[in-house]
Formats: structure tokens, C-alpha cells, sequence
């Protein structure tokens, strides 16, 4: 598959290298050059904004560093303008990092915010290089800078410069768009929490994204200040780079590598058939209402919705409609390791553990411990913290006190990715699946990210198996939007499962259940405890508490009133008190 | 470096002040209906230029600059109005409006473009002419109308939001439109009836904007971030807010550009909108 695919960048390569030898006239090669140039433009934008959804409007500040990278390296150094390049794309991905190091940090800068901080920091670096030594107002002239000579005529060098820098940002995008990389990208872009949750090392690959997305800006604006040969600051920061590879991108479709190329090209052709015939002015509008149009009427862009047409095409051909009935009686076998009912050594040890919110104690010096092999039951009246420890223990949340000692670890200080990958998982109470991700490619993620840290083909056997287990083998294909409440429950159990944790967390599973859904789903907690793993079950339905679980504890304000054995608990008279008030007389 | 002398010191205080009326006024409609409608209008800019000349176009056939805006505003505030009414019909998240109202601006500028031309337009009234003396300093009449219009504008809506039983409903939306439709208030009405609104300011900024600036359609984007850093340092939603934070922005520039260089003074303003994205983005 990839060497299909690399042979067909590599036709593509030598095919569109020979242009420049047909003699045609010039004004081919520079309509080419400058669809070339956005493409690498609108593709690399689309690496971090399009696969993660952090739409930046900054990709002027980026370009405009690679400009004044080869402008300044080519004029006042005498760099040879061909090494100009590489340290044009160093800067401007350096550039790019130093950024994101800051704002990822930010939880909330997501969305409109992270576009708008974007956008300001281009026009700062343009309020700066215009009163620095680096420009200082007049502009930088390159007309001097001696030029390679490639190719038949002097500006051949243009055309293939971009078309390779178009090709290689177009690999790239695939690449970074099948890998890891890629999937983790995607999944922060429907749920970044969750995301880390599940092990993706969500800061990381943010970076990681930006840094590449930068880097490629960056070249395409090293080429494109010897283009031009004329450099300045109100051209090269204005406006009209972000906002034409947003339109780019969203035009193409920007869930996938190719839809941004698409994008280009045919914005190009329209701005260039436009100016050609007289009417620039028209052909601005007439980019406006496009943009206007796809957004109202082709939300996923028109190479998206042309991808989406023919996968549901597909789909409707090749999948027979099986009925999602759940066989206990096929769940494999329970593993030898599955030690008697509790009584195994303390897994999780909880020590002295707090947490507030603006003043309210959610937690407050909790200490308990869950034992290898056992059920145990968190259960409390609403609001006791029960939730609140479930996210202070997956790293959710940062302790303000206290220790959470795993297998001997520590995870207070532990980031949620890394606690994933030790082995622990959660579910969430409401479920949270990734929209615009499959079913089966949900539960394959935290298979490839979490403790086993699979490879995508073993992640997706894997997850078949999990969702055969949770009986939605059936909806392997669809996506979570199409299945109903009690789907996604086992949904987000099959995603916690596919991890393979040692100790699962289950916040309210059963909620909004009917009582047949119940009890399939009390028989399937049974067989994964008996598959060896340890579980934590949060509850509020005391029949399925006393049902399931060894031990429970009982947490009212944020601290623990009661534990040890289920039906002594219950009778004992502060945990009667919190949950039905205090007896009169 | 020389100190300016108080008087250039006091001159340019003044002018910041004035420019963060400016500044208050055109981020006044932009912040309503961002924080309260949850739709980023980017083409609020160029309504506000399209306003300014259709002012330059009328007080041109000899109408008073200030009776333009009986045309002017009710004109804006159904067009306001029909923009919501799209958004609402395909549900239009606020990303996605920031693109949609991107693509209106394109719109409008081409529009501008082809009507009045690419070359810079003046309005000549006889208000530019009138300068009062304070002192030292001097102040000229459209300055002071804008800044009246940038005060009078917020106190009102902030006094209408605060006071009012449809303010009262108005925010309620702005909390959580589908609980306040639960209780009977009529989102769809007063939505509608707020997008007017901001577009009707949009109008007003326009006409301050033609009697104190040199106009070309390209300025549209002169004035983005600067708005944009006054609407979200002010807190989205905020009546008040645009208009304190503007003219904070208006007084730094100025001093700014009296201590440094001109040059340097988006500096200033940029870099207030990133350290309060930085330092508290769950305030805004």
C-alpha cells in the first residue's frame, strides 16, 4: 500500500517536473507555481488545524518567517538561496514550537480563542520585524541574489522548487495522517480530555503537529521571497495567508490530506480566471460566497463530502444488518489469574487525599484502597465526590493533597497519558465517544495508545474483539452518533476495555438503563472481572452494588463515613443518614 | 530620550481617548453578539465601512452627515436581523460564523471596491471644521460625537440588559438559550432583535468612521485585531466593556506612539489581547 502510494508520488513527481521542457509559455509556469504554493500553504495548515480542529489564523506569522528567514540569510549574509531553504523551514518551525509551548499549556485556548491569539501574534511579529533592523520599513530587495539555474529557462527553478515542496507536504500530510500521530490528532479534535484519558499524549502531539505545519510555511515562504524578489511587511503578514488556506481547507475538506490540495488549486484557478479577464474584483466575491456556500450547504467540504458520499455508498452495499444481541455465553474464557472473590493485596491505594473547587472541599482526605481482584463499590448521595475521585485518579484533575499510590507508583504527579498507559482505565458516565470516528475506531485508539500500545492492524482485531464482547460487533462501522444510549454505554466499556487495564473505573454504568439492559450489563461486569481485571463501580442503583461488588465505601461531602462489606454497610446508621436525612424523634 | 512636552503629552492622551471611543463603539455590536448570541461577526468591520460610505455617499447629495443615520441605521438592523435569521436556519456553529462572515466581508469589500473604488474617499462636512479649546489642547466635534455616541450607545444597552424585563429575558438566552425558551421567553424574537441591534452600531461606528477618517476599502481590515483585542479584554457580552477596554488600548497606543514610534503602537494592543488570552481565557 505505501510503496503503491510511493510510486504514485513519484509519477506524479516526474510527470509535473517535465512541464518546464514543453515551452510552454511562462504563463503556465507561474499559474502552476502559484497553485503549488498554496498547496503546500493550505496542506500544511490543515496538519495541525484541520486534523486536531486548533484552526490557527496565524500561518501568515510562519510564512512570513520563512520570508524574512531567506531574505535576510540571501541578502545580508550571503547565504546561497537554495540553503536558505532548510533554515527558512527551521526558523519558522522553531518559531512555531517556542509558541506552542506556551499556548498548549492553556487548557481552555481552544477554538475561536486559539484563531484569535493566533492572529494576534502575526501582527506583533509584523509590528516587530517593520521597526527592527530586520526590515526597518523600506523592504528587502533580492533582485541581486544570484539564482541556481535548473531547468530550461531561468524560472523553472520556481515551478520545481514548489512543485517538490508541494509533494513532499502532501507525503507528509498522508503519513502523519495513517500514523499514531494522526489518529491521536483526531481524536483531540472531538474530545481532547477524553483523548488524554486514553493515553494519547495530547501536548505532545500538538507540538509535534505545529512544529511540522510551520516548518513547511515556512519553506513555502522562503520560495516565495525569491519569487517575488521583493519583501515587505504590509504584503507578507497581511491577512489574505491565513484566511485563503482557512478557505483552502475548508473548501477541500479538511478531515483529509488531499482535501486542502483541492481547495487550492481550485481557489487559484478561480482568483487567477478572474484577474485574467479584468475582474478581480468580482472574483473576490465570488470566493466570499463560495466560502459562504460550502460552509452552509457542505459542512465537510466538497473532497470530504465527495469521500463521505462514496464510504456511505460502500457501506450500504457491504454490511448486512445483524442484530446487536449481547451472548454472554461467548465471552472467552475467565484467565487462570483471576484470583478468589477480593482478599488480593491493595492495588490502588488512596492516601490523605484532597480536593477543592473555589472553596468547595470536593474531596477531603480520602483514604482507601482497592485490593487485586476485587469489585469494589463507590457509592454516596450526589455530589459526595465519587466522580471527582474518578477524575483526580485518571489524572484528569490534579490533586491538591495527597497520594494515589498504583502498583507502587505514584500518579498525583503522573500526566492522565501516562496513567492510562500503566494500566488504568475509566469510563464515562455520560459516554463520550469520538463523533467523527468510527465505532470500531474508538475502541481501537486506546488499544494502540493505552498499556498494550498496539499497532494499528493488531489494535483493530483487538477492538473487534472487545466490541464482539459488548455486543456492537454489528456497528463496527457506523459512527457513535447512530447508536442509542445503551450502545453507547458498552461503547465506552468496550473503549475502556481495549486498553487491557488492570484496574477499570466505572462511573455509573448502568445509568438510564432499563432493567433487561441491566442485567446484560451486570453479567458482563462479572466476566471482566473474571478475565482477571480489577474494578472500581461507581453506583447509585444499590440492587447492582450489592449484586456485584466484594466491598463497597461510602463517601458523603467528600469524605469516606463507611466501608468494608456490602450489606453491613448499608445498615449502618451515618450512611442511613446520608442518603435519607436524619430520623425524627 | 527627550520627554515630549505636556502639552504633545496631553494632545495624544486626548486623541486615545477618542480613538478608544472608536475603538469601544465599533467593538460594541461585535462583542453583544459573540457573547450573547455566540456568532463571531468578522463582517461587522465591513458593515461599519459600509455605513461610513453610504454616509460619504448621502451628506455628498447634501444631506447632514447626522440625518444619514435615519437611513443608515434602520437599514443595518434589518440586515442584521436577515443575517441571524440564516445563521439560525442552518445552525451555524460559532466557528463556522467566523468563515460564513468572513466570506460577507469579501463581499462587501468587493462591493465597496466596485462602487466607490479602490482610491481614498473623504467626506467633507462642516464638522471637521469645529474645534473647541481646552486649555492648552485642542478637540474637534466629530471626536467628541463619537465618544458621546461610543457612551450614550453602551449606557443604554447596559441599562436596557440590566433594567428591562426583554434585557432581563436577553441574557437569560445569552446563559442558556433552550432553558430560557423552557420558560417562555421568545429566543428567536429577541436574537433576532439583538443581531439588528449590532448591526445597527455597526452603522453608527460607520458614520464616526466617515466623519473622522480617510476611507479605502482596504482600511476594513486596518481595525480587526485592534476591536477584536478591545471586545475580548472588555469580557464577551459586556455592554460596558468594549468601550473601558478600548480606551485603555487608546491611551496606551497613543502614549506609545508620543514616547516611541507610531510604528510600534499595534504592539501595544496585540500584545494586551495575548497576555489576557494567556493569562485567564475561561474569563472570556
Amino acid at each position: 500500500m505505501r510503496w503503491h502510494a510511493l510510486a504514485g508520488f513519484a509519477a506524479a513527481g516526474i510527470a509535473l517536473s517535465a512541464v518546464p521542457f514543453f515551452g510552454l509559455p511562462a504563463f503556465y509556469e507561474s499559474f502552476l507555481y502559484l497553485v503549488f504554493h498554496w498547496v503546500v500553504l493550505a496542506v500544511s495548515w490543515n496538519i495541525l488545524s484541520g486534523y486536531s480542529g486548533y484552526f490557527s489564523f496565524g500561518h501568515g506569522a510562519f510564512f512570513g518567517a520563512g520570508m524574512y528567514t531567506t531574505a535576510t540569510l540571501a541578502t545580508k549574509a550571503g547565504v546561497p538561496f537554495l540553503w536558505t531553504l532548510p533554515a527558512a523551514g527551521l526558523v519558522a518551525a522553531l518559531f512555531g514550537i517556542a509558541l506552542g509551548a506556551v499556548v498548549f499549556r492553556v487548557p481552555r485556548l481552544r477554538g475561536e480563542l486559539f484563531a484569535l491569539l493566533t492572529l494576534a501574534v502575526t501582527f506583533v511579529l509584523a509590528t516587530v520585524v517593520l521597526n527592527t533592523p530586520i526590515d526597518g520599513g523600506p523592504g528587502l530587495y533580492l533582485s541581486a541574489v544570484p539564482l541556481p539555474a535548473i531547468g530550461p529557462s531561468p524560472s523553472s527553478i520556481f515551478y520545481l522548487l514548489a512543485l517538490a515542496a508541494a509533494l513532499a507536504a502532501l507525503w507528509i500530510a498522508r503519513e502523519i495522517h495513517r500514523s499514531k500521530l494522526g489518529t491521536g490528532l483526531f481524536a483531540i479534535h472531538d474530545d481532547e480530555d477524553v483523548a488524554e484519558v486514553l493515553g494519547v499524549p495530547t501536548y505532545r502531539y500538538k507540538l509535534a503537529a505545529f512544529g511540522v505545519s510551520c516548518g513547511l510555511a515556512g519553506v513555502a515562504g522562503g520560495i516565495q521571497a525569491m519569487f517575488i524578489s521583493y519583501v515587505t511587511v504590509g504584503e507578507t503578514f497581511s491577512i489574505a495567508v491565513p484566511l485563503y488556506v482557512v478557505l483552502m481547507s475548508v473548501l477541500g475538506g479538511s478531515r483529509h490530506w488531499f482535501g486542502p490540495a483541492v481547495g487550492a488549486a481550485f481557489v487559484t484557478g478561480l482568483l487567477y480566471a478572474f484577474t485574467a479577464g479584468d475582474y478581480a474584483v468580482a472574483g473576490r466575491a465570488a470566493v466570499g460566497l463560495i466560502l459562504i456556500l460550502v460552509i452552509l450547504f457542505l459542512p465537510e467540504g466538497i473532497f470530504g463530502e465527495a469521500v463521505g458520499w462514496l464510504k456511505r455508498r460502500h457501506r450500504l452495499s457491504a454490511t448486512p444488518a445483524a442484530a446487536p444481541v449481547i451472548d454472554v455465553a461467548d465471552i472467552p474464557a475467565p484467565a487462570a489469574a483471576a484470583a478468589g472473590k477480593g482478599g488480593g493485596e491493595p492495588m490502588l491505594e488512596v492516601r490523605g487525599l484532597s480536593k477543592a473547587f473555589h472553596g468547595v472541599q470536593a474531596l477531603a482526605e480520602v483514604d482507601l484502597e482497592v485490593r487485586r481482584g476485587e469489585i469494589l463499590g463507590l457509592v454516596g448521595p450526589n455530589g459526595s465526590g465519587k466522580s471527582t475521585l474518578i477524575n483526580v485518579v485518571s489524572g484528569y484533575f490534579r490533586p491538591d493533597s495527597g497520594r494515589i499510590l498504583f502498583e507502587g507508583r505514584d500518579l498525583a504527579a503522573l500526566e492522565a497519558h501516562r496513567i492510562a498507559r500503566v494500566g488504568l482505565a475509566r469510563t464515562y458516565q455520560i459516554p463520550r465517544p469520538f463523533a467523527h470516528l468510527s465505532v470500531l475506531e474508538n475502541v481501537a485508539l486506546p488499544a494502540m495508545f493505552g498499556r498494550g500500545a498496539l499497532k494499528r492492524a493488531d489494535a483493530e482485531g483487538e477492538a473487534r474483539r472487545w466490541l464482539a464482547f459488548t455486543g456492537l460487533a454489528a456497528k463496527a462501522r457506523s459512527l457513535p452518533g447512530e447508536l442509542n444510549l445503551h450502545q453507547r454505554k458498552f461503547l465506552e466499556l468496550a473503549r475502556a476495555l481495549a486498553s487491557r487495564p488492570s484496574l477499570l473505573l466505572l462511573d455509573e454504568v448502568l445509568s438510564g438503563l432499563t432493567h433487561a439492559e441491566i442485567d446484560d450489563a451486570i453479567r458482563l461486569i462479572r466476566a471482566i472481572r473474571d478475565q482477571g481485571a480489577t474494578i472500581v463501580f461507581v453506583e447509585h442503583l444499590i440492587r447492582a452494588v450489592m449484586e456485584l461488588t466484594d466491598r463497597i465505601v461510602v463517601l458523603s461531602y467528600g469524605r469516606v463515613i463507611a466501608q468494608g462489606d456490602p450489606r453491613g454497610v448499608m445498615r449502618e446508621p451515618d450512611v442511613v443518614t446520608a442518603y435519607l436525612g436524619k430520623p425524627y424523634a | 530620550m527627550a520627554l515630549p512636552s505636556l502639552t504633545l503629552l496631553g494632545q495624544s492622551l486626548l486623541s486615545g481617548l477618542f480613538i478608544g471611543a472608536l475603538y469601544g463603539l465599533l467593538g460594541l455590536g461585535l462583542s453583544l453578539s459573540w457573547g450573547m448570541l455566540r456568532q463571531i461577526n468578522l463582517a461587522h468591520f465591513a458593515l461599519a465601512f459600509l455605513g461610513a460610505y453610504l454616509t460619504y455617499q448621502l451628506a455628498g447629495a447634501g444631506m447632514d452627515p447626522l440625518a444619514t443615520l435615519a437611513v443608515v441605521v434602520p437599514g443595518f438592523f434589518a440586515l442584521g436581523a436577515l443575517m441571524h435569521w440564516v445563521f439560525a436556519r442552518f445552525s451555524v456553529s460559532a466557528f463556522n460564523s467566523l468563515l460564513v462572515t468572513f466570506g460577507l466581508t469579501a463581499i462587501i469589500e468587493a462591493l465597496i471596491q466596485w462602487i466607490w473604488t479602490a482610491d481614498f474617499r473623504r467626506l467633507e462636512s462642516g464638522y471637521g471644521e469645529v474645534k473647541f479649546r481646552i486649555g492648552a489642547l485642542y478637540v474637534a466635534l466629530p471626536e467628541l460625537l463619537t465618544l458621546a455616541m461610543a457612551v450614550a450607545l453602551s449606557l443604554l444597552t447596559w441599562a436596557w440588559l440590566r433594567y428591562t424585563y426583554t434585557g432581563k429575558a436577553m441574557r437569560a438566552i445569552a446563559e442558556d438559550a433552550p432553558i430560557a425558551a423552557a420558560f417562555g421567553v421568545n429566543v428567536r424574537g429577541l436574537s433576532l432583535l439583538l443581531s439588528g441591534l449590532s448591526a445597527a452600531f455597526a452603522g453608527v461606528a460607520g458614520l464616526c468612521l466617515a466623519l473622522s477618517y480617510t476611507l479605502a476599502p482596504a482600511q476594513i481590515y486596518a481595525w480587526l485585531g485592534v476591536v477584536f483585542a478591545a471586545v475580548m479584554l472588555g469580557g464577551l457580552g459586556n455592554p460596558l466593556g468594549p468601550l473601558v477596554a478600548g480606551i485603555v488600548i487608546g491611551v496606551s497606543e497613543a502614549l506609545t506612539m508620543a514616547l516611541t514610534a507610531p510604528a510600534w503602537a499595534p504592539l501595544v494592543s496585540f500584545s494586551l489581547l495575548i497576555i489576557v488570552l494567556l493569562a485567564r481565557p475561561g474569563k472570556i
